[in-house]
């Protein structure tokens, strides 16, 4: 077996607020092999963004805190390290887009000087070493004319171009792991398709693996090669691309399936899943998407199922697909 | 975000002046607001008059003509002489200098260190804030002419302890006006993409958090400038500032008010001097906000 480039074991992230405990990420596994694109869906609110920010440390603390588990990149726990080995990790072997290119770019710096930064800090590169640098990876993001656009500053570009200029600002340092935090959400449906080509060009010509965060279901189809279903902080089914679509085994999975419209359906409704995600504490029992299940059971409310190997390669976290004897520790 | 619409709207004009960034955007602003612009004459005016006061001056400060005790204005004494027949004009010039040179130089040290003490406290938090910001309480809970008056009583009465004294009283101003930006500022997306490429604290202090504090801190001390010049006034008319014979316009309002009734122009001239630097410092203040504030561009 590969040896995943990135290894979460029971992740857990809380957040320490006036109303309480809210574990935003209780107990979560996931891996990304070498070269890999893993998707990772569900809805707002479900710790997905949590645990990206939490892979790179960047949860804000107070109040939130990473309570437990450990997040293995190339073998070393991240969780355990120092502020100052993160920093060599962060835009260097890892980096992240993140979901609203309008915000994300400070509005007093040129897109260039805002580029060339992660190189200057990682690699020490002198100001027109970076500078050249920067032209080169504005050009890869599919960027015309670089030369120009580098002394631009972020108000003068346009949504899709400043994603662009994201990317190549988290591509610079040419990181093993990208994480993708709905980096399209916020573009409109054309420039959609063309970032997330380039995501996809990224993975396939340089091999970095990709950790895409979205809920949107599309997106995962087109772009990702294995799949993690999140619902109220953990991951409730994995498995691949093929699997997940053809035979999606939690309900909420299905769930999520059923609510993409159809072109080919004439339905005058959209499906929709009944319900909220519940609002998490550290006492909840039982299956977190009981209230919402249509095949709950009483067994649901009680205990919280395992997530387990139910086909090859494909795990879920549901007690229709548990073997009823075996008992839960 | 504000500035991005404005701009977006003339995006062809941008492009084909090439030079655009946040700064130019602002002063092309400032440049249109009519009333900010003669604040800004008027104070590039009273910065001539203060650096070429020994030029223009008709005559030294300091010397006396007791002969010619306050004389009304004349083509030889153009604002009159005092009650020790000094030349008001030249008094006035040089008083100029006193005033800006106090107002800068205050504002410039309340800015320095209450920036300082301000982004700490935003954006460390925790104890660090609370200690802080306790200090700023405790130094707004004083009137604050009361407090500068204290600390020149126990320093001892001077120019420069008057300037000390404001630029203390005002740390305060400064020092919540950059905690609450850089609060603010602190959750801003690009500070998290900033240390998601590996950022130090100290890096993104000073090349994101600092820069972006910057547009209210110009704001305010400008308008800072204003209060200070008119604290210098108020501390030299109580004696506490200034000494004499310097030409400070405060002192000299103190020094001739008796003379009010019967040569008002010792009062006057010092008195409307004061009233349009303060005016100007505030015009252009206002007009700074104007430009540089994203919330009031529409």
């Amino acid at each position: 077996m590969i040896q995943p480039i990135l290894q979460i074991e029971d992740l857990h992230t809380h957040f320490f607020t006036d109303r309480g405990e809210i574990p935003a990420v209780d107990g979560v596994n996931l891996y990304v092999n070498p070269g890999e694109v893993l998707g990772v869906v569900g809805e707002s609110g479900c710790g997905k963004s949590v645990t990206s920010l939490s892979i790179l440390k960047l949860i804000p603390q107070p109040p939130g805190r990473i309570t437990g588990g450990s997040i293995l990149f190339k073998g070393q726990d991240i969780v355990a390290m120092k502020e100052r080995e993160m920093r060599s990790i962060r835009g260097n072997s890892i980096s992240m887009i993140f979901q609203e290119p309008m915000t994300s770019l400070n509005p007093l710096f040129t897109v260039g000087q805002q580029i060339g930064e992660s190189v200057r800090l990682h690699r020490q590169f002198s100001k027109k070493e970076a500078r050249e640098h920067t032209i080169d990876m504005l050009r890869r993001v599919g960027i015309a004319r670089p030369e120009a656009i580098i002394d631009e500053y972020p108000h003068q570009l346009s949504g899709g171009m400043r994603q662009r200029v994201m990317i190549a600002m988290a591509i610079s340092c040419s990181p093993e792991l990208l994480i993708a935090d709905e980096p399209t959400t916020a573009l409109d449906v054309t420039i959609q398709a063309q970032i997330l080509d380039l995501i996809r060009r990224l993975n396939e010509e340089n091999g970095t693996a990709v950790m895409m965060i979205t809920h949107d279901l599309g997106v995962v189809a087109e772009m990702c090669h294995r799949v993690a279903v999140m619902y109220a902080g953990k991951v409730v089914e994995e498995g691949s691309v093929h699997d997940i679509f053809k035979n999606p085994l939690h309900p909420y999975t299905q769930g999520l399936i059923k609510s993409v419209p159809r072109m080919d359906e004439d339905r005058r409704r959209l499906f929709s899943i009944p319900g909220n995600v519940p609002i998490l504490n550290t006492e909840l029992t039982g299956c977190r998407f009981a209230e919402r299940c249509e095949n709950v059971m009483p067994v649901c409310l009680e205990k919280l199922p395992e997530l387990q190997e139910c086909e090859s390669a494909h795990s879920c976290r549901c007690w229709l697909h548990e073997t009823p004897q075996e008992e839960v520790v | 975000m504000a500035q991005a619409t404005t701009s977006t709207n003339n995006a062809p004009v941008i492009q084909a002046e090439k030079v655009s960034g946040p700064w130019r955007d602002a002063w092309r602003a400032f440049r249109r607001n009519k009333i900010a612009m003669a604040g800004l004459i008027m104070i590039v005016f009273f910065v001539l008059i203060a650096l070429l006061a020994p030029v223009i001056a008709p005559y030294d400060y300091k010397a006396q003509e007791l002969a010619d005790r306050l004389k009304p204005p004349s083509s030889e004494h153009w604002f009159g002489t005092d009650d020790l027949g000094r030349d008001l004009f030249t008094r006035v010039l040089y008083g100029a200098r006193i005033s800006l040179w106090v107002g800068t130089f205050s504002v410039v040290g309340s800015i320095i260190l209450g920036t300082l003490l301000g982004i700490l406290a935003g954006f460390y938090g925790k104890w660090v804030d609370m200690i802080i910001s306790r200090m700023f309480d405790i130094l707004l809970a004083f009137p604050s002419i009361l407090l500068a008056i204290a600390i020149v009583a126990i320093l001892g009465p001077s120019l420069q302890n008057a300037l000390l004294a404001i630029a203390i009283v005002n740390i305060p101003t400064y020092g919540r006006l950059v905690r609450a930006k850089v609060l603010g500022l602190k959750n801003e997306e690009y500070i998290t993409a900033a240390r998601s490429i590996g950022m130090k604290d100290s890096g993104i202090l000073l090349r994101h958090i600092l820069p972006n504090s910057l547009t209210p801190i110009i704001v305010q001390g400008t308008l800072g400038i204003a209060t200070a010049i008119i604290e210098a006034a108020a501390l030299g008319f109580l004696g506490l500032g200034a000494q004499p014979p310097a030409p400070e316009w405060g002192k000299m309002l103190s020094d001739s008010r008796q003379f009010i009734a019967t040569a008002p122009w010792t009062v006057v001239f010092p008195g409307v001097s004061i009233m349009l630097t303060v005016l100007a410092f505030n015009l252009m203040g206002d007009g700074l906000r104007d430009a540089l504030d994203p919330r009031m561009k529409n």
